[in-house]
C-alpha cells in the first residue's frame, strides 16, 4: 500500500498549550518539526477559563518567557485586562494575572506557528507511536527508542523524538447530566486510538476528570445587579521583551457575584442526576476547582460562593460564569444559574460539562520529561497529569528543549527547586505520587521568597541563552540589570546617614522613629513605613536609574533577612541534590535499606538523592544509609575500572 | 563545604564513674572554647595542641555546672576526621545531660542515631569493607530511637503535640488559600487574629519546653513490673513503694485487674512500676485481659519483681511466671514471712534451676535468672519487713550495671526538647514579622518549620499535609 513517509527530527503530539511551546523550541533550535493536531482551528485553545496567570501560574508564564517560550509574549498581544493580584502581599506573591481574548489569544499562536522556519503544522490524528528496542550496547535503564509516529491516515514521519501533548483528547468523554458524548473539549474530534498503542509500549495509563462552567450571552445578563470589577490602572506586561508602553489598553471589566440559599437547594435536590454523585463518573477530578455541587457538598456551612462573569472576547457575547463549574443536567443547569442574582434571565450559549480523559501517571518520566523505558519519547501538559494552561506551556517548553538538547547529545535542562516554579512543578509531577491533576500554588514553592514573578529573567534568562532561546542582545541585558542592582544595593548598604536635623525632620515626617545614632540607609528602606523610593529624598547621591532595576534593589534590602535564611537553606538542599544516583544502581543489593524504600526507590529511579528524600515512604534513615551505600559504590567502581584498565 | 556540628553523650547514660560527651564537626573547637574555662581561666582551647587533654571548668554563662577533663582532636586525625571534642565529665544523667544541654545551646545540634559512625565513614575514616555494617547500625539504630521516641513519649503530651500541630496547620492553610486564591479569600483583620493565637501557641509550647526540663515529656526510669500468683501482694508491695494507697488491697484474689503505674524514685534511681494483675489461670474476661497484659508487661520490663507467697505451695501458675522471667533481671520476694512458712529459698532454687535444666537455652549466658544466683528477699509488705533489702538490691544492680536505663530515653527527651526549641523560635519570628507588619507569605514560612519540628517530636513527616489541609479546609477554585 502506498504511503506517505517523511523524516523529520521531532514530532510534536498536540497543539494546545504544551504542544505549542514544545514545538517552537525545537524548531527554533533549529530542528525539523512537525506538529500535529486533530483541528488546526484550535492550536492554542483556551476551553475552560477565559484568562492567563494568576497566583503561581503568572510565575509560570512569567519562567516561561524568561527562558524563550512564547505564552507570554502572546498574552501580551491579546489581552483585553490585566490584574497584578496580592499587591497587598509580599512580593513573592504578587502575581500576574489577564483575561485574554480567547479566540484572539489562539489566533496570534497559530500565526506564530505557521511563521516559524523548521516547522510544520498538520491536522491528523496519531495513533500509533513507533518504537523499536535498543541494542544491548545502548542499553540503560530504557529499553527501547523512538523512531516515529503513525497516523491515521497511514502516514510515517520517522523521527528522532515524539513528544505528547494531548491534553484532555485521549479517549475524552464529556459529560452533562445524563447526556454522555464521546468528544474533546468543545465538542471537538477525540484522540482514541493512540491510548492503545502506549499501553502496547508498556505506558501505564489512568483516568482524570476536569469540567467547566457555561458560557452565556451577555445580552441576557443584568450587570446592574453585579459588582463591575477593573483591570489595574497601569498594566504590567508578561514577557520581559514587551515594552510596557504597549500594553496600556483600553479594559474590559468582569463581574462579581453569588450564590445563594436557592441556588444551593436545588443543587442538593438533583445530586441524584448529577454523574459524579451517581457514579458514572470514574475519573479523578481535581479538589482545587471543584464543581459547584462539590463546593455545595463539600462546605454545606458556607451560604454563599462568589461567582466570577467574565467576557471571553471582544467579538463575541459569551461569558464565562466563573465558580460555578458543574456535569449536573442541563435543566437543572439552567435553573440554578437562574437564581443567581443578574442571571435571572439567562441564555447558556454552551452549557457547563465535565471531561474524562486518559493520561499517564508521570512518575514513568525523568525530570527531564523524558520516558524513563523509551529514549527519545517525552511529554506535557495535561497528558502529564498537571491541570492549567500554565502548567501545560511550562512541561512542554522544558519537553521541546529537552528533546532537542537530547538529539545535540547535551545534558538535559532541569530546573531544580530552588531555581523556578518550573522545577517545583517538574519534580512535584515525577516524584510524588499526585491523585488527581496538578495545580500549581505558591505553598507548594517551599523557596518561594527567591522564586518571584519580578526577578524569573535574572534566574532564568542565562539558562533560555545557554539552551539557544535567548539572544545575545536579550542575556546582556539582564547581565547589565543585575550589575546596576548589585552596585545600588552596596552603594544603599555603604550610604550613612548622620542623626543630623534634616533627617530627623525626614523621619518625622514619614512617620517614623528618629535616629539615634548614624545609620545606613538600607536600615532606614528597611523600616515597615519607608522604602527606596521614600529615602530618596535624603539620598544625595541617587542616580536614575531603570525602575526595574529600583524594584529589586528595593526587595534586596527591605527583605534582606528573610531572603538570607531562604539562601542558606537553598544551600543545604542544593547539597542533596548535587549528589546524583548512578543510573546502573541495585537498590535490591542494599539490605539495609528497609522494604518500602527500596521499593519505591525501584519504581522511581530518583537522578539525585535529592528527589529520593522526598518520595514518600524514603525516611531520613534510608537516605543516610543510601549516602553510605553511594559511597562505597563509587570506590568499587573505581576499583573495577582500574581491573579493567590492567586487563 | 561547611558541616553542622554534632553532639551526643557517648558513654553509656548511667549514674555512675565518669561520662564523655564528643562533640565534632567545624564548630567543635569554638563551641567548646565558648562553654570551658580553665584554671587560670586564660587557656583558650582553640589554640591548643591537637591530641592533648585539659583541666578545667564548664559553664552555662556564669553557672559552673562541672569539674571536667577536655580532650581536643583536630580533623582529620580523629574518629569523624572533622575536628572533635571530647568532655570528659563526671558521670550522672542529670549532669551529662546538661552538659550536652549547654554544648547544644552553644551551636551544635544532636546527632541522628548512627551519626558519628556515618560521618567517619563518609569521610574515608572506616574501612569501606565495613560499609555493610555502617549502614545496619544507622537503620537499626533509628528505629530503635524512632520506636523509643514513640514508647516513651507520654499519652498527653502527645495529644498536646497534635493538638498544636493542627492548629498551626489551620492557619497556613488559611495564608496559603488566601495567597492562592485571593479573590476568594480575603485576609482582611487576619493579623490581629493570629497575633492573638501565635501568643497562645508560643505561650503552650514554652509550657512544655519546661516540662521536657523537668522530664516529664518522657516515661523515664527503669521499667520495673511486679508479677506473682494472685493475692501474694503485689499491690501492698506498691503501695509500701510509693508510700501511698494507690491499689486496691483486699484479701480477695484478683483484686487487681488491669496495671496501675508508678513512678518512685530508690536512692536517686528513678523507677517506673507497674503492678499487674495476679498470674493464674481464670475464665473471668475482664481478668483474663489483665492478665494477658501482665505478660505482655514482663517482656518489656529492664526489671521483674516475682512476689512469692511463702504461705502458700508453689505450682503450676507460679511455673508459668518462672517460665515467663527466665531471661529476665529479676528479683524475687518470698512475701508474707509474717505467716507459717510453707516453702523456702531453697524450695524455691531448686524449683528455678529444675525449669533451666529443661530450658534449652544456654544458661551461662547473660545476667539475670540464668546466673544461678537467684536475688531472693525474705519480706513482710504487712509488717514493712524486708523492703530496706530490697531497695539495697536494686541500687547495687543498677551501679553494677546490672540494670540500665534505656539510654535512648535521654536522648530522646534531648531531641524533643531540642524540637520543641525550633517550633518556639520559629513562632517567635512569626511574632517578629507581625510586629513589624509583614505581609503573610513570609511569616506562613516560620509557622510552616513550627508544624515540621513539632512532627519530628511525634514521628511524622510533613510531606502533603498543607495542601490536603487547603483543600479540605478552605473551599476554593473556578
Amino acid at each position: 500500500m502506498p504511503e506517505i513517509r517523511e523524516q523529520v527530527d521531532v514530532c510534536v503530539v498536540g497543539a494546545g498549550h504544551a504542544g505549542c511551546e514544545a514545538a517552537l523550541a525545537c524548531a527554533r533550535l533549529g530542528l525539523e518539526t512537525v506538529i500535529f493536531t486533530v483541528s488546526v482551528d484550535s492550536i492554542a485553545l483556551m476551553p475552560c477559563n477565559p484568562n492567563i496567570g494568576g497566583s503561581s501560574k503568572g510565575h509560570l508564564v512569567r519562567e516561561i518567557d524568561a527562558l524563550g517560550g512564547e505564552m507570554g509574549k502572546n498574552i501580551d498581544k491579546t489581552f483585553i485586562q490585566s490584574k497584578m493580584l496580592n499587591i497587598s502581599k509580599g512580593p513573592a506573591v504578587h502575581s500576574l494575572r489577564a483575561q485574554a481574548d480567547k479566540s484572539e489569544y489562539s489566533r496570534e499562536m497559530r500565526k506564530v506557528l505557521e511563521n516559524q522556519d523548521h516547522l510544520t503544522v498538520k491536522q491528523a490524528e496519531v495513533c500509533e507511536l513507533l518504537a523499536e528496542d535498543l541494542n544491548e550496547d545502548e542499553k540503560c535503564t530504557a529499553k527501547k527508542k523512538i523512531v516515529g509516529i503513525k497516523t491515521f491516515t497511514g502516514a510515517v514521519y520517522e523521527c528522532k523524538s515524539v513528544i505528547l501533548c494531548t491534553g484532555t483528547y485521549l479517549k475524552a468523554r464529556c459529560l452533562c447530566g445524563e447526556a454522555i458524548t464521546y468528544t474533546g473539549p468543545n465538542g471537538l474530534q477525540p484522540a482514541n486510538h493512540l491510548t492503545d498503542s502506549l499501553k502496547d509500549l508498556g505506558i501505564e495509563i489512568r483516568r482524570f476528570k476536569t469540567g467547566t462552567p457555561a458560557r452565556m450571552d451577555r445580552r441576557s445578563i443584568d450587570f446592574s445587579k453585579m459588582e463591575e470589577q477593573f483591570g489595574d490602572e497601569k498594566v504590567v506586561p508578561f514577557s520581559f521583551s514587551t515594552n510596557p508602553d504597549d500594553v496600556q489598553i483600553d479594559q474590559v471589566s468582569c463581574y462579581l457575584t453569588y450564590t445563594n440559599e436557592k441556588t444551593h437547594e436545588i443543587i442538593k435536590n438533583n445530586l441524584d442526576r448529577s454523574p459524579i454523585y451517581a457514579g458514572v463518573i470514574e475519573g479523578t477530578g481535581p479538589r482545587y476547582c471543584p464543581s459547584i455541587e462539590d463546593k455545595v457538598v463539600k462546605f454545606a456551612d458556607k451560604e454563599r460562593h462568589q461567582v466570577f462573569i467574565e467576557p471571553e472576547g471582544l467579538h463575541t457575547n459569551e461569558m464565562y460564569v466563573g465558580g460555578m463549574s458543574s456535569s449536573l443536567p442541563e435543566d437543572v443547569q439552567l435553573a440554578m444559574y437562574r437564581t443567581v442574582p443578574g442571571l435571572e434571565h439567562c441564555k447558556i450559549v454552551r452549557n457547563a460539562y465535565a471531561i474524562e480523559y486518559d493520561c499517564i501517571d508521570p512518575m514513568q518520566l525523568y525530570p527531564s520529561l523524558e520516558f524513563k523505558e523509551i529514549k527519545g519519547l517525552f511529554s506535557g501538559g495535561q497528558f502529564n497529569g498537571s491541570s492549567g494552561y500554565e502548567e501545560a506551556a511550562a512541561q512542554g517548553l522544558i519537553a521541546g528543549i529537552n528533546a532537542a538538547q537530547s538529539i545535540f547529545g547535551k545534558e538535559p535542562l532541569i530546573l531544580d527547586r530552588s531555581e523556578a516554579y518550573i522545577g517545583v512543578l517538574i519534580d512535584d509531577l515525577v516524584t510524588k505520587e499526585n491523585f488527581e491533576p496538578y495545580r500549581m500554588m505558591t505553598s507548594r514553592a517551599e523557596y518561594r521568597l527567591l522564586l518571584r514573578q519580578d526577578n524569573a529573567d535574572l534566574r532564568l534568562r542565562k539558562k533560555g541563552y545557554e539552551v539557544g532561546l535567548i539572544t545575545k542582545g536579550q542575556y546582556d541585558y539582564v547581565c547589565n540589570k543585575e550589575k546596576m542592582i548589585d552596585e545600588e544595593t552596596n552603594r544603599i548598604k555603604n550610604t550613612m546617614v548622620g542623626a543630623s536635623k534634616e533627617i530627623q525632620q525626614f523621619l518625622e515626617k514619614m512617620g517614623s522613629a528618629s535616629l539615634k545614632t548614624a545609620a545606613s540607609l538600607a536600615e532606614l528602606i528597611c523600616r515597615p513605613e519607608l522604602n527606596y523610593e521614600l529615602v530618596s529624598e535624603i539620598d544625595e547621591k541617587r542616580k536614575p536609574l531603570p525602575y526595574d532595576v529600583i524594584e529589586q534593589v528595593n526587595i534586596n534590602i527591605k527583605y534582606e533577612g528573610y531572603i538570607e535564611r531562604q539562601m542558606r537553606q537553598v544551600k543545604q538542599y542544593k547539597k542533596m541534590e548535587t549528589r546524583k544516583i548512578p543510573e546502573d544502581i541495585d537498590y535490591g543489593d542494599i539490605d539495609s535499606l528497609r522494604l518500602e524504600a527500596r521499593q519505591k526507590l525501584i519504581k522511581f529511579k530518583p537522578v539525585s538523592v535529592g528527589q529520593a528524600s522526598r518520595i514518600s515512604g524514603v525516611s531520613p534513615a534510608d537516605i543516610s544509609v543510601l549516602l553510605v551505600y553511594l559511597e562505597h559504590f563509587k570506590e568499587r567502581k573505581a576499583l573495577l575500572d582500574i581491573d579493567s584498565k590492567k586487563n | 563545604m561547611k558541616t553542622e556540628t554534632i553532639a551526643a553523650i557517648a558513654t553509656a547514660m548511667s549514674d555512675s564513674g565518669i561520662g564523655i560527651i564528643r562533640i565534632s564537626g567545624e564548630d567543635a573547637v569554638s563551641i567548646i572554647d565558648k562553654i570551658y574555662c580553665s584554671k587560670n581561666k586564660k587557656k583558650k582551647l582553640s589554640q591548643v595542641k591537637s591530641h592533648t587533654i585539659h583541666y578545667g571548668f564548664i559553664y552555662d554563662g556564669e553557672e559552673l555546672i562541672d569539674e571536667v577533663m577536655v580532650a581536643v582532636m583536630k580533623g582529620p586525625h580523629s574518629y569523624t576526621t572533622e575536628d572533635t571534642v571530647e568532655i570528659n565529665c563526671h558521670g550522672g544523667i542529670l549532669l551529662m545531660n546538661r552538659i550536652l544541654g549547654v554544648v547544644l545551646k552553644n551551636g551544635a545540634r544532636i546527632a541522628e542515631p548512627g551519626e558519628f559512625t556515618k560521618r567517619a565513614f563518609l569521610n574515608g575514616r572506616i574501612d569501606l569493607s565495613k560499609a555493610e555494617a555502617v549502614m545496619d547500625v544507622i537503620q537499626s539504630k533509628n528505629e530503635f530511637a524512632l520506636k523509643s521516641s514513640m514508647n516513651q513519649l507520654n499519652g498527653s503530651i502527645y495529644k498536646k503535640i497534635k493538638e498544636l500541630r493542627e492548629e498551626i496547620i489551620f492557619e497556613i492553610a488559611f495564608i496559603e488559600s488566601a495567597l492562592d486564591d485571593p479573590e476568594h479569600i480575603s485576609t482582611e483583620g487576619y493579623h490581629e487574629k493570629l497575633t492573638v493565637k501565635i501568643e497562645d501557641l508560643t505561650k503552650r509550647i514554652f509550657k512544655l519546653i519546661l516540662s521536657s526540663e523537668n522530664g516529664k515529656i518522657l516515661k523515664e526510669g527503669i521499667n520495673t513490673v511486679i508479677v506473682g500468683k494472685p493475692n501474694v501482694g503485689k499491690s501492698s508491695l506498691l503501695n509500701l513503694l510509693a508510700g501511698e494507697e494507690k491499689a486496691i488491697v483486699t484479701d480477695i484474689a484478683g483484686t487487681t485487674r488491669d496495671a496501675l503505674e508508678e513512678t518512685i524514685k530508690l536512692h536517686g534511681i528513678s523507677l517506673n512500676i507497674i503492678d499487674t494483675a495476679g498470674i493464674r489461670s481464670t475464665e473471668d474476661a475482664v481478668e483474663k485481659i489483665g492478665v494477658e497484659k501482665a505478660k505482655k508487661y514482663a517482656k518489656s520490663a529492664d526489671l521483674i519483681v516475682y512476689v512469692v507467697d511463702s504461705s502458700v505451695d508453689l505450682d503450676e501458675s507460679d511455673e508459668d511466671i518462672m517460665e515467663m522471667i527466665k531471661e529476665k533481671n529479676t528479683i524475687i520476694l518470698l512475701n508474707k514471712t509474717d505467716l507459717d512458712p510453707v516453702i523456702t529459698e531453697d524450695d524455691l532454687c531448686k524449683k528455678l534451676d529444675d525449669l533451666q535444666k529443661e530450658s534449652s537455652i544456654n544458661i551461662d549466658s547473660g545476667i539475670g535468672l540464668k546466673n544461678r544466683k537467684y536475688k531472693i528477699i525474705k519480706t513482710s509488705t504487712k509488717e514493712n519487713i524486708g523492703i530496706d533489702d530490697f531497695e539495697d538490691m536494686v541500687k547495687e544492680m543498677f551501679f553494677h550495671h546490672e540494670l540500665k536505663f534505656n539510654d535512648e530515653v535521654f536522648i530522646t527527651n534531648m531531641r524533643h526538647k531540642e524540637a520543641l526549641q525550633d517550633a518556639y523560635d520559629s513562632l517567635l519570628l512569626v511574632k517578629r514579622s507581625l510586629e513589624d507588619r509583614m505581609p503573610e507569605d513570609f511569616y506562613s514560612i516560620d509557622l510552616m518549620n513550627a508544624y515540621t519540628s513539632l512532627g519530628i517530636i511525634i514521628g511524622e513527616e510533613v510531606k502533603d499535609d498543607l495542601v490536603n489541609e487547603i483543600f479540605s479546609k478552605f473551599c476554593m477554585g473556578k
